[in-house]
């Protein structure tokens, strides 16, 4: 557990200070991830760094498990305290492997039986051994993120700080680098302090997200879907977004929606009854859902415009969208339906299979039922994180409930 | 080109030859050992920066020979005494290298420097064991400079008496003779050309992650 109590920076002097952060009393459960998030000028990297005393807080106390930080040695603290910075920040002259054996080294391990622990950890974060000997320029930037990673990890410490580890790279990488690193966490159960701008992936990585405003000032602290459906001011409400109503479908479960029986045709095989029915609407294509010898779900064709006779091949399909699994949120399901050119979202088991289609009315419709059935009405938070407003930071309300 | 005056002078001109290598090449690592922790300070406390490079500046505008005769009544050496050389080029080598130290660990990225800290690095580690080596390539392309420009200065020496390759100068103008100047410049010119060489060479040989090739 970490908590800052009532810790303010300011940099500058006379007239020129200014408030990195004002006054912040919060409290970080011990195998979370906690995200801190806002605009630039939030004070969110300085409250990170005030963590492992990279920058040291002109006012107010961190203690790490109830001990105050500023009485261990900085170095010392900084050792067991993993910290992965954006673009990495890893050592340009030092291989891979010897990046990651960096803090065990300092820690006095021998560099040998470093490096045999370095190569254990480059498979953990999905890298090959051989990359080991490489230098950080000869890795791509997703390779050298998850590299920064490894290293954090290499003297497995307790709590990991996060700088914006992933907003260097492209999106399609980045989702990768995520979902991974959700999965890497769902094994160690690390106290990891997340810093990042973007909302989107403070909602999909944090079990407790701290919205700071510019200032420093703590504006909302609680849970992602507490964030998204009951912003505590006009700030946090701006901050997230107009799509936040679109974004909370995320932590509704899809699980009641019904799944309609969907006929599929076989990659290869012709329509047994030529292209198209005789009772589909004339002029408007006629979509037909194509799956392969697994039953894994390949496109969509329009049997309008196939010639009997002659087998579905993939250059025929137009390729689907997302795909709704059983676990999936409302969300992916809405994605899926919409995403997909029959306007019928496709539906797999646990193992890929079509089970049929989801149709977006379904999901509307699911989505009024989840109101009525609300566990809270607008405007009366029950989280202990709504308390949090207009900077009265009230220690007992900024707990993110586990 | 008289090669008979060079064959019956070989012996003399190996010798001014060999000392000629050392008058420049100590000078060039004195200096460099010098200016190593001098550039870190001025790198690390940006009060000092300011001074050193402008005290490092002025030191580099005194003429070479006056400090040359100068220095014995400093140091109580005689006039002839090839310390007063040395102690000169190290400190224009010095002079030269405070500021492309400074300026080579400056060229470090921050996010390297500020990893190291979040590690756990103490300074002088980060500053031996990472900051130091990233600034190789920027002080190897100084340390050229500096090591090209003391072959030339040590034949300044020359005209206090100090044996070296300048002497061929000096004979060559007394007596009206082109072959020792120009077996002088050419003679030189080797020299430099063979300490360009093996710091370049060292240089490479030190930073193997900046010929990398990617992989990707």
């Amino acid at each position: 557990m970490i908590n800052f109590d009532n810790v303010s920076k300011t940099f500058g002097e006379g007239d020129h200070r200014t408030a990195a952060v004002d006054d912040l009393t919060i409290e970080i459960p011990t195998g979370k991830i906690t995200v801190f998030v806002g605009p630039s000028g939030c004070g969110k990297t300085t409250s990170l760094r005030m963590i492992n005393r990279m920058i040291e807080p002109t006012s107010g106390t961190v203690l790490i498990d109830g001990v105050d930080t500023r009485s261990i040695d900085a170095p010392t603290l900084r050792r067991g305290i993993g910290y992965v910075i954006q673009n990495a920040g890893l050592f340009p002259h030092r291989t891979v492997l010897d990046n990651i054996a960096t803090v065990p080294v300092l820690q006095g391990q021998s560099r040998r039986s470093a490096r045999a622990t370095a190569a254990e950890l480059l498979e953990r974060v999905g890298l090959p051994e051989s990359m080991g000997q490489r230098y950080p320029a000869q890795l791509s930037g997703g390779q050298q993120q998850r590299v920064g990673v490894a290293r954090a990890l290499a003297a497995d410490p307790p709590v990991m700080l996060m700088d914006e580890p992933f907003s260097a790279v492209d999106p399609v990488v980045r989702a990768q680098l995520q979902d991974e690193f959700t999965r890497l966490q769902a094994e160690l159960g690390k106290t990891i302090v997340f810093v990042t701008h973007d909302i989107d992936e403070a909602v999909k990585l944090g079990d407790g997200i701290a919205v700071l405003a510019i200032g420093g000032r703590l504006a909302q602290y609680a849970t992602p879907a507490e964030v998204l459906s009951h912003p505590a001011d006009d700030f946090v409400a701006d901050f997230v977004g107009r799509d936040r109503g679109y974004r909370a479908l995320s932590f509704t479960a899809a699980g009641q929606l019904p799944v309609h029986e969907e006929p599929t045709l076989r990659l290869g095989s012709s329509p047994a009854r030529g292209p198209a029915p005789s009772s589909a609407p004339v002029g408007e294509p006629y979509w037909v859902l194509v799956v392969d010898d697994a039953r894994q779900p390949r496109g969509w064709v329009d049997a309008r415009r196939l010639t009997s006779g002659r087998g579905v091949e993939l250059g025929d399909l137009v390729l689907g969208g997302s795909l709704a699994d059983p676990h999936a949120s409302l969300r992916t399901a809405l994605d899926a339906a919409l995403s997909s050119p029959s306007g019928r979202g496709v539906a797999i088991d646990a193992d890929g299979r079509v089970i049929g289609t989801v149709a977006a009315r379904d999901v509307l419709r699911a989505i009024e039922a989840a109101r009525v059935n609300a566990p809270h009405s607008p405007g009366q938070g029950t989280s202990p994180g709504a308390g949090a407003r207009e900077g009265e930071a009230d220690p007992a309300a900024a707990a993110v409930p586990s | 080109m008289n090669w008979n005056w060079l064959n019956r002078n070989t012996d003399q001109i190996l010798s001014w030859l060999l000392a000629h290598l050392w008058l420049a090449a100590l000078p060039t690592l004195l200096g460099l050992l010098l200016a190593l922790p001098l550039g870190a300070i001025a790198f690390r406390y940006r009060w000092s920066y300011a001074a050193l490079i402008t005290v490092a500046g002025l030191l580099y505008t005194i003429p070479s020979i006056a400090l040359f005769v100068v220095l014995p009544g400093i140091l109580g050496t005689r006039i002839l005494n090839p310390l007063n050389v040395v102690v000169a080029l190290t400190l224009f080598t010095l002079a030269l290298l405070v500021r492309v130290v400074a300026d080579a660990l400056d060229s470090v990225p921050p996010p390297v420097r500020q990893s190291a800290t979040a590690m756990g690095y103490r300074p002088i580690r980060s500053l031996l064991t990472v900051q130091l080596p990233l600034a190789i390539p920027v002080i190897g392309a100084g340390l050229r400079v500096a090591a090209v420009s003391n072959v030339s200065l040590v034949s300044v020496a020359a005209l206090l008496g100090v044996p070296q390759l300048g002497q061929l100068f000096l004979v060559g103008f007394q007596l009206d003779f082109y072959t020792p100047i120009i077996a002088g410049i050419v003679l030189c010119l080797l020299v430099a050309a063979v300490f360009d060489t093996i710091i370049l060479v060292a240089v490479r040989l030190a930073t193997p992650w900046t010929r990398a090739v990617s992989h990707r």
